[in-house]
């Protein structure tokens, strides 16, 4: 599946597009498609995201995995801090990311 | 310390409202990211993996107890309560909103701080000697000379769009504590006939083509040396590549011309920017240097310090040094615990630091280079002290300079260029060898590890650097020994094929047995490396 | 920086002028044709890789230098500008090309006194951003008084 991330503008947040808007949480990612470009452009010309792009990910029984660490560590939060992730009680988090 | 006068501060007020201005304009659309993004880096603000970076600059490392606070007053009120000191001496700040950003230089300039230049293709905080003003074999205070640098490259008019940055470091002593040579500038000060100047070295630096730089000039006079410098980035600006990223910095330039004909090329310039008068008068250097005069330093009261805790005796072996002020010494508060994140420091840990440099270190505190926190004036008397309080903070890890001392980048845990992560490496090579004993048996050993080609971990200048690369989307570490950013300067070299996690850590183990086993007397890691070369190594790595 | 400004519009494009004669609209020749076989022109176009210092002994025939610039990024006009201006140039100096209006505060320290940029440039916020900084820590082409000539006279 194709998912379109970027940062929130004036927070900086990492942001997923849903499919009608953004979430900070992939899990609530959408598929989109072949439309990803499009969204991307016109999401940034509407300043609803800052520097969006297109990713390669795969639907699991927990949400969408993008395929590069990079995109998961930016969905996650950083690896060697725990407790400012989007799952601080979660302990098994970060082997989602390896 | 340098005071800002009416002119600096209003430069520097005049700044933040400029800024403000920049990101009402973003904000409200006026500007797309193409166009705001040179500007918001001019002023250190980045985009990264999880939001905007911000970094401000500690001109030459150097900062009193109320800009400190102030680094934990940001900290805490505008990100998530920590921050990291940089390879550059700078702090960044990892979870800023760009509609804070103003609002946060805005508090910055109330104690004389900034970002100015701690980004974008333009001439960066100027670096310097942590010791600076405190060591011993300093020719004069390098600090008077980097003021004078960050005032003449602030907003410089010609060379703010440069074909890439420009980084310049100030030294005085033969000692090189600041990898003056690693710099796009290196200024080494010293006397000759009674008169003050600089030997300069231009195009050296790290990133994906690393190089030490030469020397283009054996002395200029302190009188001359700002038209001096223009000449050497007049010549920069007009013939560094531009149509490659890559090839864009200066150590390219020289690389291509050759030394002795940049050097021609500076010195015809210099011929006609001499006689410009861009030289600031005697008078301004002796008004910095009047705020650099020493503080008023107790009298030598005999004291020496009771080793009779045996954890406090090793920390004074390892982090403190000497001063060169009889009764008095200079601590280096590491930020390197096992399994802990080299360079951060909570806000808590940042006021506690601040605290103890107001009561015990006449109002001084350094950023080094090692990302590390310096009290340069402690009197000897004071030295338990401090250290109980710095044990109170866990801030009492005595590994200066071994092993655990770790240099790393941030990597991809928050960068959006790196490849690879660079903090749990470090984690796990802090546990591997947490033994004191052990780590102090190995003696100096520098281990620089960076996430990606840009060599922000300065791996090319570790006794042994890690460099993070990507491998078909997994990650995957080179190994490189017998690089130093030092006096005795060399780039490290590949031992070979690279390795996950663990094994990095693994080759790591087997290089340091293999130098337990084959060490003269009294010999570092690297000189050993430099005596024996790389195959003993590569055979314990690779069997 | 007190620094009144005009704006003309030539061809289409907005020109802002910080001179008080009309702007020279001769049509400005490449430096290499001017070098070699025109050099009754009195208009010349500098691209960012020429050497400017070719231009200076034929200085006092030029009442136009257009320096372009192809990006905003290419900082190399701003030294086009200083050279010329210390060899005693004292024509019209014109910025032409992807110029940003946060960039014309420095090259007007620079030496360049008229500005074609190639998107507008609001003139609300280039007065702002010409009238923010007091002062100044370089002696640059601008005659603007360094804050160390404050400081010591």
């Amino acid at each position: 599946m194709k998912l379109v991330t970027g940062n929130d503008l004036a927070t900086g947040d990492v942001i997923w597009w849903t499919g009608s808007g953004w979430t900070r949480h992939i899990a609530e990612a959408g598929d989109a498609g072949d439309q990803g470009e499009a969204i991307a452009r016109q999401e940034e010309a509407a300043r609803r995201v800052n520097g969006p792009y297109v990713i390669e990910a795969s639907e699991t029984p927990d949400g969408p995995r993008p395929a590069h660490i990079k995109d998961r560590i930016r969905a996650l939060g950083p690896t060697v801090r725990p407790d400012l992730t989007l799952k601080p009680a979660d302990p098994n988090a970060g082997s989602w990311v390896i | 310390m340098y005071k800002y006068d009416e002119y600096d501060q209003s430069i520097v007020d005049a700044r933040v409202d400029e800024f403000r201005d920049q990101c009402r304009r973003r904000l409200s659309g006026e500007l797309s990211e193409d166009q705001f993004k040179p500007l918001r880096l001019m002023n250190g603000l980045y985009l990264q993996l999880h939001a905007y970076m911000l970094r401000v600059a500690v001109p030459y490392g150097t900062l009193d107890s109320r800009q400190m606070r102030m680094l934990a007053h940001v900290a805490r009120k505008y990100d998530r309560g920590y921050g990291h000191f940089t390879t550059r001496q700078n702090i960044q700040y990892n979870w800023i909103k760009l509609e804070d950003a103003a609002d946060i230089l805005a508090e910055l300039a109330t104690v004389e701080m900034h970002a100015i230049q701690t980004s974008g293709n333009c001439i960066r905080n100027i670096s310097s000697d942590q010791f600076a003003g405190a060591a011993a074999d300093e020719v004069t205070d390098p600090r008077p000379f980097a003021e004078l640098l960050r005032q003449w490259s602030t907003f410089h008019p010609e060379f703010s769009y440069l074909p890439r940055k420009f980084k310049i470091a100030v030294i005085a002593a033969d000692e090189d504590r600041a990898a003056m040579r690693l710099h796009d500038i290196g200024l080494q000060l010293l006397e000759r006939d009674g008169v003050l100047g600089a030997k300069v070295f231009v195009g050296g630096g790290m990133g994906r083509t690393p190089m030490i730089a030469p020397e283009i000039k054996d002395f200029v006079p302190a009188d001359q040396l700002m038209s001096y410098l223009e000449a050497c980035l007049r010549v920069y600006n007009r013939y560094g590549r531009r149509d490659n990223i890559y090839k864009a910095r200066i150590k390219i330039l020289i690389h291509e011309l050759g030394a002795d004909k940049y050097r021609a090329e500076v010195e015809e310039e210099f011929a006609q920017v001499r006689q410009l008068g861009i030289d600031p008068p005697a008078a301004e250097l002796a008004r910095i240097s009047a705020m650099f005069a020493a503080p008023a330093f107790a009298a030598d009261d005999g004291a020496v310090a009771d080793r009779s805790d045996p954890d406090f005796a090793v920390w004074l072996d390892q982090n403190v040094r000497a001063h060169k002020q009889p009764g008095h010494a200079i601590v280096t508060i590491s930020l390197k615990p096992i399994g802990g994140i080299p360079g951060d420091a909570s806000a808590e840990q940042i006021d506690v630091m601040a605290d103890l440099a107001e009561r015990y270190s006449f109002d001084e505190l350094r950023v080094t280079h090692a990302q590390n926190i310096v009290l340069p004036h402690v009197r000897i008397a004071d030295l338990k002290a401090v250290w109980e309080a710095l044990v109170e903070a866990q801030l009492a890890e005595a590994n200066l300079d071994l092993i655990s001392d770790i240099i790393a980048c941030p990597g991809l845990d928050y960068c959006a260029l790196a490849n690879a992560r660079s903090i749990p490496l470090a984690q796990k090579i802090g546990q591997r060898f947490a033994d004191l004993g052990r780590q102090r048996d190995l003696g100096e050993l520098k281990l620089k590890i960076s996430g990606c080609i840009n060599a922000c971990g300065h791996h090319h200048a570790g006794h042994i650097g890690i460099l993070g690369v990507d491998r078909k989307g997994t990650e995957n570490y080179q190994l490189l020994l017998g690089g130093s950013g030092a006096e005795d300067v060399s780039l490290g070299k590949i031992t070979g094929p690279g390795f996950d996690e663990d094994g990095v850590v693994d080759a790591i183990e087997r290089v340091t047995d293999t130098y337990v086993r084959i060490r003269e007397t009294g010999e570092r890691f690297v000189d050993t490396y430099r005596r024996v070369g790389m195959q003993p190594f590569k055979e314990a790595i690779y069997g | 920086m007190a620094d009144a400004f005009e704006v003309d519009v030539i061809d289409d494009r907005a020109h802002l002028r910080f001179r008080d004669e009309a702007a020279h609209e001769e049509p400005a020749v490449t430096l290499d044709a001017f070098l070699a076989d025109q050099s009754n022109a009195t208009a010349v176009r500098v691209e960012p890789g020429d050497d400017a210092r070719a231009l200076i002994p034929l200085l006092d025939r030029i009442a136009l230098v257009e320096v372009s610039f192809p990006t905003f990024r290419d900082g190399r006009g701003y030294s086009v500008a200083r050279i010329l201006r210390e060899a005693g140039y004292t024509g019209e100096l014109r910025a032409e090309g992807d110029v940003l209006v946060d960039q014309i505060p420095l090259m007007r320290r620079c030496g360049f006194d008229a500005f074609a940029p190639r998107a507008a440039v609001d003139p609300v916020v280039l007065k702002r951003s010409l009238e923010r900084y007091d002062h100044v820590y370089q002696k640059a082409a601008d005659g603007a008084a360094p804050v160390w000539k404050l400081r010591h006279g």
